[in-house]
């Protein structure tokens, strides 16, 4: 599923799609294939959950972190940090973590020119559950929002879509319906549709374009 | 009915639009800006107002004449932010004007922190402005309670013609569950005393905070005062859970009341007979509520993220006739439920020295 994948895969969406999971997950799976992955969070506005806030866990798992040097620090400075544009072009496999929406994906636009160098991936991630990406013709709005502020091409589509923990195989199978018209819609492929391991278990597809993930973020009660 | 993944915050600002709000003022502050976010892409597609304003203070004055207009109004903010509209919350209330009020609570005094506290309790209960006024102030727990209490006290301030609040925290504000939006059909209520225009067809409509004669003040503020107690009679809100035999009543509100659930579950299954009392309006406080659920106990913990502000409601409520026990963590800190379950083991340990 992974094997094409350039050097260069930046994550972009609608606002809590789960693109910070979803990267984690990514890098992780890339550097199961043997690869030197850095991941890089790109995600300047939000304070609370981007993936400065997982890197001990990334670092322990063997991952290079890229974050500004107030990640972490719930400082609610929007700081970029030096260290992705020395590393853009190298020979690791790079995972950036952008913001949500077009004013999230806006700090990833200051990168095009240099990723456009190359060969790049942009995944798009959706999740049919949220409010405002509820059907594909809301999501593809915000793809083209997305293209237009981070001035690059989306190369396709990863499937996140979920209710948390309350999530059924049913509600998968739902989604990947949506999923395909919103292929259809801006002629951009699925790479995958991602699901927690758990639900992947049980989920039974004809073809193979399941995606298992860990679920990192945790509640204080849990 | 569709259930959805939301962010507390998102959620919030969904359920106004479906309860009818269609006019939002609002000025960004971390961690409450997924309501105003989530406000100007929705309300241009109902034909409603978004508006950022200059500040604060403009954002609350601008919900005071929309509200005095008849309209559905709100404004949302977080800690630093509510203190700069306690003076329009005071105008507002001294107008008898309905209003939702959302606090996102962030860590304090001052600017603090943008991480989750609940220090604000004391300013929303007890002084949410200068004068002699009350706030209603729900409390909610969960995402979909959120959008519950949306809802209700939209309702109530319009019943009760006062501004109410929605006292959240970050945690609960940043946090992303699944909710269900009730499908129900929104009938604006009669609001004869809006100003809407008298067309010369009835005598004007004055709305005013301004009341020079002492005694038309004071006459005010008693009116209101005799709304304030109806609502303490018949509106305290409170969830009780284990308290009918229990030793020890753990009692924690909002995102606080989660970690407090945890670690109650966790003592019952050491042999700690613990339960559980959740207010969901802190004003008016569900004395009675708190009275009932503790009438076994030995004793009782407030938990909260402060330094101990809703506690000595409890003692209030209790009459000082049983030892509540406080813990607390404060300037950002989420408490854990081990650290709870501590404070639960130490205080059964003492209950049977």
């Amino acid at each position: 599923m992974f094997d094409a994948l350039s050097r260069t895969v930046a994550i972009v969406g609608h606002y809590g799609s789960g693109k910070t999971n979803l990267s984690l997950n990514l890098a992780l799976a890339l550097k199961g294939q043997g690869r030197r992955v850095a991941i890089a969070d790109l995600d300047v506005l939000n304070p609370y959950f981007g993936s400065g806030v997982f890197k001990a866990l990334a670092e322990r798992e063997g991952l290079r972190v890229i974050t500004s040097a107030y990640a972490g620090s719930t400082l609610d400075i929007p700081a970029l940090t030096g260290r992705l544009a020395a590393c853009l072009g190298g020979e690791d496999t790079i995972v950036i973590d952008a913001g949500g929406d077009g004013d999230g994906s806006l700090a990833l636009g200051s990168y095009a020119p240099m990723i456009t160098q190359g060969e790049y991936d942009l995944l798009f991630v959706v999740n049919f559950f949220r409010a405002l990406t509820k059907t594909a013709r809301q999501a593809a709005d915000y793809l083209r929002e997305i293209e237009t502020a981070c001035r690059l091409k989306v190369t396709a589509i990863a499937n996140n879509s979920n209710l948390g923990e309350h999530t059924t195989p049913q509600d998968i199978s739902a989604s990947i319906e949506e999923a395909a018209k919103l292929c259809q819609i801006t002629q951009k492929p699925l790479l995958f549709t991602s699901m927690r391991d758990d639900i992947a278990r049980q989920f039974v597809r004809p073809d193979n374009g399941i995606f298992p993930v860990k679920v990192y973020p945790k509640t204080p009660w849990e | 009915m569709q259930r959805l993944l939301m962010k507390g915050n998102e959620a919030i600002a969904e359920a106004a639009i479906k309860a009818g709000c269609r006019h939002f003022f609002g000025y960004p502050i971390t961690p409450q800006n997924e309501v105003c976010a989530y406000m100007s892409r929705r309300m241009p597609q109902v034909e409603g107002v978004f508006l950022q304003a200059e500040s604060e203070i403009a954002a609350i004055s601008m919900v005071l004449g929309a509200s005095a207009a008849g309209a559905r109004a709100m404004t949302s903010s977080s800690s630093p932010g509510i203190s700069l509209k306690t003076e329009g919350l005071s105008y507002i209330a001294g107008s008898d004007l309905p209003a939702l009020i959302v606090n996102v609570q962030r860590g304090g005094p001052g600017l603090g922190t943008i991480q989750p506290a609940q220090s604000d309790y004391n300013q929303a209960t007890k002084a949410p402005g200068h004068g002699d006024l009350r706030l209603l102030v729900f409390a909610p727990s969960t995402v979909q309670e959120m959008v519950d209490c949306v809802f209700e006290t939209f309702d109530l301030t319009e019943k009760y013609r006062m501004p109410g609040m929605l006292l959240c925290d970050g945690l609960l504000g940043q946090m992303m569950e699944p909710v269900i939006f009730p499908e129900v059909e929104v009938t604006p209520s009669e609001k004869p005393w809006a100003l809407t225009g008298h067309g010369d067809k009835r005598q004007p409509n004055i709305i005013t905070s301004l009341n020079l004669d002492p005694e038309l003040s004071q006459s005010a503020n008693l009116a209101r005062f005799e709304r304030y107690a109806e609502i303490e009679k018949t509106q305290a809100r409170a969830e009780s859970l284990m308290t009918e035999d229990a030793d020890i009543v753990v009692v924690a509100y909002g995102a606080c009341a989660r970690i407090a659930r945890s670690a109650v579950s966790a003592a019952r299954a050491e042999g700690i007979k613990a339960g559980m009392l959740r207010p969901i309006t802190v004003w008016p406080f569900p004395t009675q509520q708190i009275l009932a659920a503790g009438k076994s106990a030995k004793a009782l913990l407030a938990v909260e993220m402060s330094m101990g502000q809703m506690v000595h409601d409890v003692r209030t409520a209790v009459q000082f006739k049983k030892p509540v026990h406080f813990f607390g963590r404060t300037g950002g800190v989420v408490p854990t439920p081990n650290e709870v379950l501590e404070q639960l083991k130490i205080i059964d340990g003492g209950l049977k020295a």
